[in-house]
């Protein structure tokens, strides 16, 4: 393009024509598929007209009810993608025998597991956990919003923009081939000298802000701004979980930073922390990563335990089974969560005394963590128990992760972990508790909360189809991983030597193929309830005969939640309410006090993403331009004092009026 | 924990008739973020105290440190923890311009801090003592350099803070805002002390 090299390196740094992978079919056919999809997706908001709406009403939106929403939908397009790189491990893995290659060559394949690890847990699970929090909490509490609802938008947006940053790397350049978790040296520049690890690191920079500036809100909501009445001891417990969750980002995210940044030092500037010259120590890279990877596995899972103990109680029509009993155990996982984290490398050579500790830790977390189990049984034992698809869920999370919390421990002893290290049995135990746990906890909670936030039911038949092929696929697909780690097979091996191995290989395919159904069915049924949605309405705001505030209200909220603060006397709020004859306010309406919408959020983060390309490709000046940019739109924000107004009152009456009509239809 | 007894004729009231005034979150929200940045500086500390002493046949503490440079330094930032102490209270008595002399001067202590530390920086480098020579100076020159980054980020968001209450006074926002700033600030103090003793007086004594 430009005659003189040293120009065009100023200009673009190492970006070049080249970094586009034309020559790759799959990622052609991808790219093809992608910006067909989101030509479409852009023809049709043109078409509907709703560029305005998008961005008066969701782009620029700090009501945490669509943050929580936009969240979620995150997540689920995240899914997509990180489930296609699971399926394509799967078909390679099964075909790849007796001299085969298969058709994704090692230097694909292992960007494809790499992306798989860091999507799941940051652009999948994170959002999902997250999204869940920033809906349901506010609701549970009779809260109007979060803590600080501006910084609220601006982490939603940040995370978005770390999930874009690791989408471009498909099209513009490769991902990291190091695992999701890139330990130097591999990482280090020496062996990793293009653009992959750079894509890592600031895709979980930009969303890491983004991740804790919401734990840190979050807290702040849950401590400050609850209903008049409700103690620690009487809140839900989905928001008891969901503070641990918030404490547990906060103390553990900074880690992660931290780490990265020290890595990103040796890549950028040549400094010696985890290179294996000149006093690098990479172990300590191994270190510190799992002392926020640790606790990490605990911020996913605690919602989800949430979620189920939300959902146990109102399916079985019974007050939760232990709700103290419930709350220590939580507090107990995430003071303990802290204590375990060198039990992902026993085999390090720390020595007997050291791996016995951790091996113990470990295996005390499975205490707090069965109580729990037992907690749930007991709220089912004697309740009147609805089968509904949340409930499903429910009881198929509580078989899995029992399954998967058993060989947990077998791992923790470490003359077993020395056998079992880096083996398939691993692949299969985390799939087992993070499937089994964290992603049943989530469908079961867009099951649980969808008529919360839309005003109509998800459709029941395929939720089943969804649920049952999710969970035969769960089984199929990774109980053969067991096998496979117990005879030895280690992961991240593109190819293999022994064709006695492949059957299992073929199995656990299957089980993908049936997870993959697993998936469409809950995409159908999204579709399909939406095109019934007339007939799934619901007119109550209590489709579930629920036990907390977030049932009080309309199906979905008004913006402002609530048209008085409600006054709580029990843990179970709204079920009290019910049973002690509570009658719905109908005048007396008061004008309501709210935060206003703004762009500046979205705006920074967009500045933010350039920032983070500019940075992997070392376009200098772009990087520093929107640097300059970023910290002055952000000083400039400050000057804005105009951030709230007054929803009239009137205008509270005429939403509360409508509903009463709604509400007296149903009698 | 108490069990409540619930009484099922009795009917309370369910709801507020007035608007509910939370207590603000922002004390609150802003040391959970200062204890979120601890950490970030726990971690350097921490690599630090790993690989501090790997000098890599290189120079060590006891040959690069100037002690009675860095004493000045100290003091620098210690005085402007107490001008910003003295701009609170002047805050407190609702004087703005000598809360905004006050600040004016913090500010310049806080910028002697950062040339000091610039000056030194760049005499290490120049003797060969980069972050790249060996883990030590890689642990050192982030650790420093991340509080001494910190500290300019401290000094803008003065400038921005006095640039706020020359304009609007010393409103109750304005106040919060100062309220943060103080607590940012007399945590780098804190943490500068650590990095004194730890890696300069320890460097060099120990």
């Amino acid at each position: 393009m430009f005659s003189d090299p040293d120009i065009q390196k100023m200009i673009f740094g190492r970006l070049t024509l080249d970094a586009i992978p034309y020559h790759e079919p799959i990622l052609v056919a991808t790219f093809a598929a992608v910006a067909v999809g989101g030509l479409a997706v852009v023809a049709l908001i043109t078409y509907l007209k709703f560029w305005g709406p998008l961005w008066h009403n969701w782009v620029t939106s700090i009501d945490h009810k669509k943050i929580g929403i936009m969240y979620i939908i995150l997540a689920i397009v995240m899914l997509l993608r990180g489930f296609a790189d699971a399926i394509m491990m799967r078909l390679q893995q099964a075909i790849a025998f007796n001299g085969n290659e298969g058709y994704l060559p090692p230097f694909h394949y292992d960007q494809v597991f790499t992306a798989h690890g860091v999507i799941m847990i940051f652009f999948v699970a994170m959002p999902f956990v997250t999204g869940f929090m920033n809906f349901v909490v506010p609701l549970q509490i009779g809260a109007r919003d979060v803590s600080f609802p501006f910084l609220n938008n601006f982490s939603f947006w940040m995370t978005t923009a770390g999930a874009i940053i690791v989408m471009l790397s498909l099209f513009v350049g490769e991902f990291a081939r190091t695992g999701w978790l890139a330990y130097p040296p591999l990482s280090g520049a020496a062996y990793s000298p293009g653009v992959g690890v750079d894509y890592y690191i600031w895709g979980l920079q930009i969303a890491g802000v983004g991740t804790t500036l919401s734990g840190i809100n979050l807290i702040a909501t849950i401590v400050k701004m609850r209903a008049p009445g409700m103690t620690f001891m009487k809140m839900p417990i989905f928001t008891w979980t969901a503070l641990c969750t918030n404490i547990l980002i906060v103390a553990s995210f900074p880690i992660l930073t931290a780490t990265l940044v020290l890595m990103t030092l040796d890549r950028y500037i040549g400094t010696n922390f985890f290179t294996n010259d000149l006093g690098g120590n990479p172990m300590m890279y191994v270190n510190l990563i799992w002392i926020w990877g640790h606790p990490e596995v605990y911020i996913l899972i605690l919602p989800a335990f949430g979620i189920f103990s939300e959902i146990v109680a109102t399916f079985s029509s019974k007050r939760l089974f232990g709700y103290a009993s419930m709350v220590y155990a939580t507090c107990v996982i995430m003071v303990l969560s802290y204590v375990v984290w060198l039990h992902h490398f026993f085999t390090m050579g720390s020595g007997a005394s050291v791996n016995a500790f951790f091996g113990i830790t470990t295996m005390i977390i499975s205490i707090p963590t069965g109580a729990k189990l037992f907690n749930w049984l007991f709220t089912i034992y004697r309740g009147r128990v609805r089968y509904d698809v949340p409930m499903l869920w429910t009881i198929g999370f509580m078989v899995t992760f029992t399954i998967g919390g058993m060989t947990g421990v077998m791992l923790a002893v470490p003359p077993a972990d020395f056998v079992l290290h880096n083996s398939l049995f691993l692949i299969a135990h985390f799939h087992n508790v993070i499937i089994g746990g964290v992603l049943f906890g989530m469908l079961a909670g867009v099951n649980y909360w969808f008529p919360k936030a839309f005003g109509f039911k998800l459709d029941e038949f395929w939720g089943k189809m969804s649920f049952w092929f999710w969970l035969i696929g769960f089984y199929f697909a990774f109980m053969p991983l067991y096998v496979l780690g117990l005879m030895g097979v280690t992961r991240r091996v593109s190819q293999f030597e022994d064709p006695s191995l492949q059957i299992w290989f073929v199995i656990a395919a299957f089980g993908a193929v049936l997870i993959a159904i697993g998936i469409a069915c809950f995409l159908i049924q999204l579709v399909v309830s939406f095109r019934r949605r007339e007939e799934l309405k619901d007119e109550t705001g209590d489709p579930w005969n629920g036990r907390t505030l977030e049932w009080s209200t309309s199906s979905p909220p008004p913006q402002y939640n609530f048209a008085f603060t409600p006054i709580v006397y029990d843990h179970d709020g709204w079920y009290d309410m019910k049973e002690r004859g509570y009658v719905r306010p109908l005048e007396g309406y008061i004008p309501i006090h709210m935060p206003k919408n703004t762009g500046m959020g979205a705006i920074l983060a967009f500045f933010a993403l350039i920032c983070g390309f500019a940075l992997i490709w070392y376009i200098w000046w772009l990087a520093a331009v929107t640097f300059v940019i970023m910290i002055g739109l952000g000083i400039w924000h400050t000057f804005n004092y105009d951030r709230d107004f007054h929803i009239p009152a009137e205008e509270v009456t005429a939403v509360e009026n409508e509903r009463t009509e709604l509400l007296a239809k149903q009698v | 924990m108490s069990v409540t007894k619930i009484d099922t004729a009795e009917k309370p009231q369910f709801y507020l008739t007035e608007e509910h005034h939370p207590e603000g979150s922002t004390n609150l929200g802003f040391w959970l973020y200062i204890m979120s940045d601890c950490l970030i500086f726990a971690i350097l500390f921490a690599t630090y105290a790993v690989v501090g002493r790997n000098y890599a046949a290189g120079p060590s503490p006891a040959d690069l440190f100037e002690l009675p440079l860095v004493a000045v330094n100290t003091a620098m930032l210690l005085f402007s923890s107490i001008t910003y102490g003295f701009a609170m209270l002047q805050m407190e008595r609702g004087g703005k311009a000598e809360t905004l002399f006050w600040l004016a001067v913090t500010a310049v202590f806080g910028a002697i801090f950062i040339g000091l530390e610039l000056y030194e920086f760049v005499n290490l480098i120049h003797e060969g003592a980069g972050p790249q020579r060996s883990a030590f100076l890689s642990a050192f020159f982030t650790l420093v350099g991340t509080h001494g980054l910190h500290v300019t980020f401290g000094i803008v968001w003065l400038l921005t803070l006095m640039t706020q209450v020359a304009k609007h006074g010393l409103v109750p926002a304005n106040k919060r805002r100062l309220m943060c700033l103080s607590m940012f600030w007399h945590f780098l103090d804190v943490v500068w002390i650590g990095v004194f003793s730890f890696v300069y007086l320890m460097g060099v004594v120990g």
